[in-house]
């Protein structure tokens, strides 16, 4: 039981967890049941980041979809009244479905293809650097290694070199939330106003 | 390393793996955006497409030591927030007026 073993036991289950979720999510026939899917799929997308180092993501991913973005999905389904069961053997358009099977098929067989082709360029060409580190180099040429590495240097990034591309996305998320209630706002009737 | 067992064998989980994996995931997203009606299950099969990208965006980062990636991760992380809200709120303003209405019967624009 050595740590590759650990390593390859998360993978295939963290695999499994997003997988299933997803299908899940395009199988169900109540969108309740396929909201609650998607949250699968969500957290075993976060335990991917974890074992990938990038803990903040991963954090932010159960906060943020997990938290926010199903439990709004929710809300809606709820507040709609649409949680009932639809029957999916209904075709509209027949040949759709075998179209788009087609389509995935080929999709995820190029891109398959192309990263397996593309497989010894993006290995791992700097194995010991890791991003759980703190971006600074001692005199001995050590890496300080500290509990929060990598919210450092992620913090270090986002507001150095992204700056601009940060301030602009809370113009977009102000412009969002105005939006949303300029949308769902019921209106007076014309005439009906004072 | 002493060949004790299978394990010591394999080789370690390569970022290659991850790519294939979110492709999967990306997939299984686009095929549900293209055969669901429900227009709520299709904003969740645009979020299971999001989150294929961003597993490939950290994999990417992580094997080639690069913390640009996760920085575009948080932003995509952002975007969708905003994505979901707004595509609700258009849903629920069209829901509100026809209720139970699907991805189809949405044609009034159609010539």
């Amino acid at each position: 039981m050595n740590t590759t073993f650990l390593e390859y036991v998360v993978f295939f289950v963290a695999s499994l967890m997003m997988l299933g979720g997803a299908i899940g999510v395009i199988l169900f026939k109540n969108p309740v049941h396929a909201a609650l899917g998607l949250v699968l799929t969500l957290f075993g997308v976060a335990v991917q980041f974890v074992a990938q180092e990038a803990h903040f993501l991963a954090a932010v991913q159960v906060i943020v979809y997990a938290g926010a973005i199903v439990v709004l999905f929710l809300f809606v389904i709820m507040l709609l009244g649409v949680d009932r069961a639809v029957d999916l053997s209904i075709e509209p358009i027949s040949i759709q479905r075998p179209l788009a099977a087609v389509m995935t098929v080929g999709l995820v067989g190029l891109v398959s293809a192309a990263v397996i082709k593309a497989g010894d360029a993006i290995g791992t060409l700097n194995p010991g650097l890791g991003l759980d580190v703190a971006g600074e180099i001692t005199a001995d040429g050590q890496n300080i290694v500290s509990n929060d590495g990598n919210i450092q240097q992620l913090a270090r990034n986002l507001y150095n070199d992204h700056v601009l591309a940060f301030q602009l996305t809370s113009v977009l998320l102000i412009v969002a939330v105005v939006g949303t209630v300029l949308l769902t706002r019921k209106w007076p009737k014309q005439g009906a106003a004072t | 390393m002493a060949q004790t067992g299978s394990c010591d064998v394999i080789a370690a989980v390569e970022p290659t793996w991850y790519l294939i994996v979110s492709s999967l995931l990306f997939g299984i997203g686009a095929f549900g955006l293209l055969v669901r009606r429900n227009p709520l299950v299709m904003f969740m099969c645009i979020e299971l497409m999001l989150n294929a990208a961003n597993l490939t965006f950290v994999a990417l980062a992580t094997s080639l030591g690069d913390i640009n990636g996760q920085t575009a991760v948080f932003f995509v992380m952002v975007v969708a927030a905003a994505e979901v809200v707004v595509g609700l709120g258009i849903l629920v303003s069209i829901l509100r007026r026809r209720p139970g209405a699907t991805a189809d019967d949405l044609a009034e624009l159609k010539g």
